[in-house]
């Protein structure tokens, strides 16, 4: 068995001496794991980096084999993004998530476009929009994953336009109207991802606060609590960060 | 068929870096053919530092004495301290000879992969010794990865407080290094990092 796919580091491990265990989230074959010959020496770490555009070569004897994977680096985002503290934790906080959330070896092409989205704008954007299409990209995971929130009609009255609730029950929207009785108990829906008339709306440093907690919430609740497992640290760390208005570098 | 002291010794010298059975045979054998040059001074070196060995509780370096001998020497500069992430990294410096100053161990990097949080590393220690008076700057050379830059980002945060100057290690091309063979992300940083001359 052999396959090549474009792909992108989501994590690496250490395997014996010199040897590591790569996650790959590739265009065809969903997040993948392969063993790289060299991968833990120090002349090839920097080829496993997080968030690393490769070429992967995967060979394996039977299909379910972990497999020996060869990459040829053809971007290396993190490299662009060092010095940003907000911008390499939006990339790390992408890879940890998706290492975890994203079952193994199920194509997810959508989900391959929306982190080659995100990482573009994470690395070739001097402006302040990356929080929101990181947002946008986890929102966009959860509907891959089956978790899809309503946001296009408020779940009560049907209405389209005054959609300011998220109702955690059933991730629908809820408008003004029906939800101020219950808004303690209701998350918030930033502006930015309302429905619109064709306009685009920015994003305000409240927006994108509100945007990571509904994300967050639903995260937890239909990909993590059922793992078993707590989000990962650098995904936390992102939302602490962002409590800040983002600055461009 | 071995003795079985001499396959525990064999099991032992397997589990070393750079070894594996077949290479941790052949130094066994070595050592079992120099009793009395080799295997009993070996022997007593490991059994004498494996006992006087420990962390300083100052840096988190490993030395024969607690405070280490880098923070117990009085020439060394106290106002700048270097934060390694491993013991292995302040040695690499202390060969260039490069840094007076002390240390500080943090001993890993923040890694949601390995669920290594800011408490499992020797961050507190770091704030609490950069509050001191005679600290005026903290240089952090954490490895250039995403976990080693997250990390120093956060150490950054966290001296805020403390009033200290803050830097970190240049990124960029090696000395020795030709532009046409580095990677691209090398490359990018140099040139991000670039200085007028």
């Amino acid at each position: 068995m052999e396959w090549t796919d474009e792909a992108f580091v989501l994590a690496a491990r250490r395997h014996g001496e010199g040897a590591a265990v790569v996650q790959l989230l590739t265009r065809e074959h969903g997040r993948h794991a392969g063993l790289v010959h060299g991968g833990g020496s120090s002349s090839k770490r920097a080829i496993v980096e997080p968030g690393n555009r490769v070429q992967s070569n995967w060979r394996g004897r039977l299909p379910e084999h972990l497999g020996s994977v060869t990459l040829e680096v053809e971007r290396s985002y993190a490299a662009s993004l060092m010095d940003d503290p907000k911008r390499l934790s939006a990339l790390a906080a992408a890879c940890a998530v998706a290492e975890v959330a994203l079952p193994e070896r199920e194509p997810h092409p959508a989900m391959f476009h929306a982190t080659q989205a995100l990482l573009d704008s994470l690395a070739d954007t001097d402006d302040d929009v990356w929080p929101a299409v990181y947002i946008r990209w986890e929102l966009g995971l959860l509907g891959e994953l089956g978790f899809g929130l309503d946001l296009s009609t408020c779940a009560a009255t049907g209405q389209s336009d005054d959609l300011i609730f998220v109702s955690p029950r059933t991730g629908r929207a809820v408008s003004r109207e029906a939800g101020m009785l219950y808004q303690d108990k209701l998350l918030v829906l930033p502006g930015f991802l309302a429905p619109s008339e064709g306009t685009e709306i920015s994003a305000t440093a409240d927006d994108i606060r509100d945007g990571v907690t509904l994300t967050r919430y639903f995260l937890a609740r239909h990909v993590f609590d059922p793992l078993n497992k707590p989000l990962p640290g650098a995904r936390d760390r992102l939302t602490d960060l962002l409590k800040d208005p983002p600055k461009s570098p | 068929m071995s003795a079985p002291e001499i396959d525990r010794l064999i099991e032992l010298l397997a589990k070393l870096p750079g070894l594996g059975p077949r290479s941790a045979r052949r130094v066994a054998l070595h050592l079992i053919k120099r009793p009395a040059q080799l295997m009993t001074p070996l022997a007593d070196a490991l059994a004498a530092t494996a006992e006087a060995i420990s962390p300083c509780q100052i840096c988190g370096n490993v030395d024969t004495s607690d405070p280490c001998r880098i923070c117990a020497n009085p020439e060394r500069d106290a106002s700048a301290i270097c934060v390694v992430e491993d013991v292995a990294d302040l040695w690499a410096l202390e060969r260039t000879g490069v840094h007076r100053g002390r240390y500080h161990v943090l001993g890993g990097t923040l890694s949601a992969l390995d669920g290594v949080n800011p408490e499992d590393l020797n961050i507190g220690k770091l704030v609490d010794r950069a509050k001191e008076t005679a600290v005026l700057e903290v240089i952090l050379a954490t490895n250039a990865t995403v976990a080693g830059q997250t990390t120093a980002h956060y150490i950054v945060e966290r001296l805020a407080s403390a009033g200290v100057k803050v830097s970190r290690l240049a990124h960029g091309v090696p000395v020795g290094g030709e532009l046409n063979y580095l990677d691209d992300g090398t490359l990018t940083a140099a040139m991000k990092s670039r200085r007028p001359l």
